[in-house]
């Protein structure tokens, strides 16, 4: 049954009917970024066909109807979140501007000398080096989460970090390296329980299960536009309102002020005040597609749907010899880091891709945490809501073949 | 051939496994890093060289099949060279695992490589070591 909905959601996305080398396509390189829906490909079409124009200022028909199609949008990524109000949805360029955004903005203005953040160490390089910037500007001091044997944040080293000098927690809800879904609510819990706010980097997590950030009661919350089926360039951050409202603008310009003078500015109100410029108006257009189209196939079926998959791969991987996972965490979406034998993970990809299959090789822009695991590199296949046990099928055929090349 | 079995010849894949003058070169009198920033590979190119000619060579790092056979080969391939005569292998394999047209001298050995040019996403890796070697070669007085 889901097997059978699943061959048809991939005829929703128009580059998966493809040959590659020859061979039929078989993309297992989400966790970079994701295929888009043609309903998300036709938005973006429609925008610069039918009503391409400037925003929130226009008077005439076209800027009207993209203004209230950007901020429809906005209404739907609150939805998607459930944010409390459509004004703590701020539309950046992607995950990492959002972190950036909090290190200058919040960082800068609450971090004195002494000072501490805390971050983990299976983070993505986009929430290490934001903070390694602030850090060192402020003279404040940045501290590490340990990982287990498994690949998870070890909770009790978290607890003996926490102090009075902790003045934010900044941790990743799903590994892009290793696939571990951090117990985030809890985290967010102690954290608070010692009054420090907490951003939660959504960036991995947001395709495979559903986030409610009222639930988390997460201070912050990011996310990128296209590993959620939608458009690059665009993401989100999201902030409680009242955070929001006391952090100092990120960048100025237009639209995010209400009057300037040479003496002063004063600044729009939320979300405006920080988007400044105008915005990637088809890119929000993008993104609010993508998420009716992930509205309308349902979050049962995408959970039940990558479980399986997921399961699956684990299983039929085990099975190839020579293969070993880098970490095993109990709780994981599909993003599956292994090591061939002695084989480069770049000889892998580049055997993997003769036969059309699209997997990512190297250090997935997380080099602290494959160091934590003893390499510099690993492969990566990473599942969405499209893909099938006939090409997890494929991939292993493909493997075996890596290995008669290699020996 | 196809591409594959091009590429990942026997001699390729023999000098990955078992790289021939791998390791620190005590007496070097020149030496040079390079990285491949697309993957994060490292190679360290040692020289000795005397009168204008590469009397040892050895490396360190490496990565994948390509770089680190590439590294192995560019070694024996350069021992008992003249400078010049260098620089010369250098600008011939470039152009091997580049372009099509037929080079100007012959590489023996090296053009094993030629496979790589039809995958340019690994250009680099067959590349960076010789880079690194033409970087050392300048490097005068950077011993060990």
């Amino acid at each position: 049954m889901t097997e059978k909905r699943i061959i048809e959601v991939r005829e929703d996305f128009p580059i998966l009917r493809q040959l590659v080398h020859g061979k039929p396509l078989t993309y297992l390189d989400n966790a970079a970024t994701t295929q888009k829906p043609r309903t998300v490909i036709d938005a973006l079409v429609k925008y610069y066909s039918e009503f391409n124009s400037n925003i929130h200022r226009g008077v005439h028909e076209l800027s009207q109807r993209a203004t209230g199609a950007y901020e429809d949008s906005r209404e739907k990524m609150r939805l998607f979140v459930n944010a409390r109000s459509e004004t703590e949805i701020i539309f950046v360029r992607g995950a990492t501007e959002a972190i950036n955004l909090v290190a200058q903005s919040y960082g800068n203005s609450v971090l004195g000398a002494g000072d501490e953040v805390i971050i983990s160490g299976m983070e993505h390089h986009a929430n290490i080096v934001p903070w390694q910037l602030v850090c060192e500007a402020r003279g404040a001091r940045l501290r590490v989460i340990r990982l287990t044997e498994r690949g998870e944040l070890d909770l009790d080293h978290f607890e003996s970090l926490l102090s009075p000098r902790t003045k934010l927690v900044s941790i990743v809800h799903a590994s892009n390296a290793i696939g571990t879904v951090n117990p985030v609510k809890h985290v967010i819990a102690r954290a608070h329980a010692s009054g420090v706010p907490v951003l939660i980097d959504g960036a991995q997590a947001v395709a495979h299960f559903e986030t409610d950030v009222r639930d988390l009661d997460c201070d912050f919350y990011v996310l990128s536009g296209h590993k959620l089926y939608g458009p690059t360039g665009i993401g989100v951050l999201y902030g409680k309102k009242e955070l929001l409202e006391r952090m100092p603008p990120y960048q100025g310009g237009g639209d995010m002020i209400r009057s300037v003078t040479f003496e002063k500015s004063v600044y729009n109100e939320l979300p405006y005040k920080f988007e400044a410029g105008t915005p990637h108006i088809e890119g929000v257009i993008g993104l609010g597609a993508a998420l009716d189209y992930l509205q309308g196939i349902g979050w049962p079926l995408i959970v039940e749907h990558e479980r399986d998959l997921l399961q699956y791969a684990l299983a039929r991987l085990r099975e190839v010899p020579g293969l070993r996972f880098i970490a095993d965490p109990c709780e994981r979406v599909g993003v599956l880091s292994f090591m061939l034998d002695d084989i480069h993970p770049h000889d892998i990809g580049t055997v993997l891709d003769q036969e059309g299959i699209a997997i990512r090789a190297g250090h997935h822009c997380a080099q602290p945490v494959l160091e934590r695991f003893g390499v510099n590199a690993t492969a990566r296949a990473s599942l969405a809501l499209y893909n099938t046990r006939g090409e997890i099928d494929r991939l292993i055929d493909a493997l075996l073949m890596v290995r008669e090349v290699f020996t | 051939m196809d591409p594959l079995r091009e590429l990942y010849q026997q001699v390729i894949v023999d000098h990955s496994k078992r790289p021939r003058n791998r390791g620190k070169l005590e007496y070097s009198n020149r030496k040079a890093e390079g990285v491949n920033t697309l993957c994060g590979d490292q190679v360290t190119v040692y020289l000795e060289v005397e009168n204008d000619v590469v009397k040892d060579v050895r490396f360190e790092g490496g990565g994948c099949a390509i770089s680190t056979a590439s590294a192995s080969m560019m070694t024996e391939a350069v021992k008992s060279k003249s400078l010049s005569e260098v620089e010369t292998l250098f600008e011939e394999f470039h152009r091997l695992v580049t372009s099509t047209e037929p080079g100007a001298q012959e590489l023996g050995k090296l053009a094993v490589f030629s496979g790589v040019r039809e995958f340019p996403v690994r250009v680099k890796c067959a590349t960076l070591v010789w880079h690194t070697l033409h970087e050392a070669i300048r490097n005068k007085g950077g011993g060990a």
